[in-house]
């Protein structure tokens, strides 16, 4: 006989950790954001605001902004990666000499403190010594500034996030595509089909449980980038680069706004919960036609 | 029309080609980051060369010899370990649970703890610091700016992936050997110890290694959640960007001796980081 209470016993400590410090915060932040709260301000205390501080949201232009900013950076970062990366891991499938030299360096970058990543991409564009504006300027002739120029600043930020985590990309499709079964590929080939539409009928279906992990998890990190974006740009110039995680670090906190910040806080827990949902919706459906 | 062996030949010359470029792309940020690392800063603004003429030693002597950043070295390196120690641990304990136990609801414990890692931290910056600097507190002290708030917090990015790495390997442990060491009159915790702990040892190493790499390279709640005491090196290395005539060359040295435990660790650990980064959705 095997008591149950044994099992939850063992199991208590992790639930207690995740409460405290994942749950609890998740419930506070929830009352909080029910008030108007900034403890330098002139009134001390919490006083209750109701739905006030969501409808401020709605109206906040910043906000808005830093949300459609992060939005439009995720997209694009995700997309250039996965095609990327696809692209790549396609070729990693065969063994070849110097396969495992090649993927041991690719992979350098995916170990790397985020801000480090950041450092690296300031070194490589800082004005006056970084090789990217030098050569820039004397190959094409084009004035690089990432402190004034709004769109390379965004470009570069791009650039940096694809640095960063194609690896990743590439790396997770590689597994799916070395799991795969070889025999409908064989036979699709002695059948006549050709490469496109082995891809597009064969190896699309059979990687998409795959290609969802991978979109998912890429979609989520790249919506609350912070610590790259900070070390290489601070965020500007401007509020180009001002995704929604930087701006609740560098305008709602500084401001001592908690109240607003707490119901800012909590709708960007709801996009990305809804965006979660959505996804793994998908991944329902596409696990269902499979069976 | 081209022959076979000539499409072949063109075809590795591609492979080959595709991937020295790569290498280059991925090696050059992280070498030029060194190249400044060891240059003075008269040096640096001469035209950019990727060559290590000589070694400037003052940008890492003298970040190294500052108590300060010897401080947030020593903490980082202590939050990353207890974090790791602690993650395992609780990890093994919560998967030997799950793996051997029917426990109503487990199902949903399972999939809660992957939902806590999926929130963007900035939505949790600010409900965590509010909780350490005003709920958690004892008389004068709070959780705020210490080591064990952020060895705690740092769990809840940890924990679900090591259940997830873990789960995954203990529930290849057959229940046989349970079963057969307890009618040799072994306790649970015998058991656990003796039998279970050497057979996923591999397993433990590896969450150990990935959660010390996360633990080590988070910034965001590190620089929301301590001021002095409990500083990290990656704050340290953050500070650099926010100073006026910032000192690249120590910049580079410091974001270099960051980098280094992950990418020595890397070389233990390559084959599971997919495992690791996918919370042990898609293995390798």
């Amino acid at each position: 006989m095997r008591s149950n209470r044994m099992g939850w016993a063992l199991l208590t400590p992790t639930l207690v950790i995740l409460a405290i410090v994942g749950f609890l915060p998740f419930l506070y932040v929830l009352y909080v954001s029910l008030f108007d709260w900034n403890p330098f301000s002139n009134q001390l205390g919490m006083v209750w605001a109701g739905v006030n501080n969501f409808r401020r949201l709605v109206f906040d232009g910043a906000f808005l902004d830093s949300l459609w900013r992060t939005g439009l950076f995720a997209f694009v970062s995700v997309t250039i990666e996965l095609a990327l990366g696809f692209l790549l891991a396609q070729t990693l499938v065969k063994p070849f000499p110097g396969r495992t030299v090649f993927r041991t360096i690719y992979v350098l970058p995916l170990v790397m403190a985020p801000i480090a990543v950041g450092a690296t991409w300031r070194l490589l564009t800082i004005p006056g010594f970084g090789p990217i504006p030098y050569y820039l300027d004397r190959w094409f002739d084009i004035d690089y500034r990432l402190g004034t120029f709004a769109d390379q600043a965004f470009i570069t930020v791009i650039l940096m996030d694809v640095w960063h985590w194609t690896p990743f990309v590439t790396l997770t499709l590689l597994a799916g595509l070395t799991a795969m079964p070889k025999e409908p590929l064989e036979q699709a080939q002695v059948d006549g089909a050709n490469r496109w539409q082995v891809f597009r009928y064969l190896t699309i279906p059979m990687m998409m449980p795959v290609l969802l992990t991978v979109i998912f998890i890429r979609l989520m990190d790249a919506l609350r980038i912070v610590d790259e974006v900070f070390m290489l740009t601070s965020g500007g110039p401007g509020t180009a680069t001002q995704f929604i995680g930087i701006h609740i670090y560098r305008v709602v906190v500084p401001k001592t706004d908690y109240g607003y910040g707490s119901a800012m806080s909590l709708l960007v827990l709801y996009f990305t919960i809804v965006l979660c949902w959505l996804l793994f919706i998908a991944l329902a459906q596409v696990g269902k036609q499979r069976d | 029309m081209k022959t076979s062996s000539s499409r072949k030949l063109l075809g590795w010359v591609g492979l080959y080609g595709l991937w020295i470029v790569m290498t280059l792309i991925t090696i050059i940020p992280i070498y030029w980051m060194i190249v400044v690392s060891a240059r003075s800063r008269v040096e640096l603004f001469d035209a950019p060369t990727l060559l290590i003429k000589s070694f400037y030693a003052p940008n890492y002597v003298k970040p190294l010899t500052d108590p300060v950043f010897q401080r947030y070295l020593i903490n980082s390196l202590i939050i990353a370990t207890s974090n790791a120690l602690l993650v395992t641990f609780l990890a093994l304990l919560a998967t030997y649970s799950l793996s051997r136990w029917r426990l109503q609801g487990s199902e949903n414990i399972f999939f809660w703890t992957i939902t806590q890692r999926m929130a963007p931290p900035a939505a949790f910056v600010l409900p965590i610091f509010l909780i350490y600097t005003r709920v958690f507190k004892i008389g004068d002290w709070t959780m705020f700016d210490t080591q064990i708030g952020l060895i705690l917090l740092y769990c809840v990015f940890n924990l679900p992936f090591a259940v997830w790495l873990m789960k995954g390997i203990m529930d290849g442990i057959p229940v046989e050997l349970d079963e057969a060491a307890f009618v040799d009159g072994a306790t649970r915790a015998t058991v656990l110890m003796r039998i279970i702990v050497p057979l996923v040892a591999p397993g433990l190493a590896i969450t150990f290694i990935l959660s010390w790499i996360f633990a080590w390279n988070e910034y965001l709640f590190a620089a929301n959640l301590t001021s002095v005491n409990a500083r990290t090196i990656t704050t340290g290395l953050a500070a650099f960007v926010s100073v006026t005539g910032t000192n690249w060359g120590e910049m580079a040295a410091v974001a270099t001796v960051a980098i280094l435990p992950a990418l020595v660790f890397l070389v233990f650990v390559q084959r599971y980081i997919v495992t690791g980064l996918t919370f042990g959705a898609v293995k390798e």
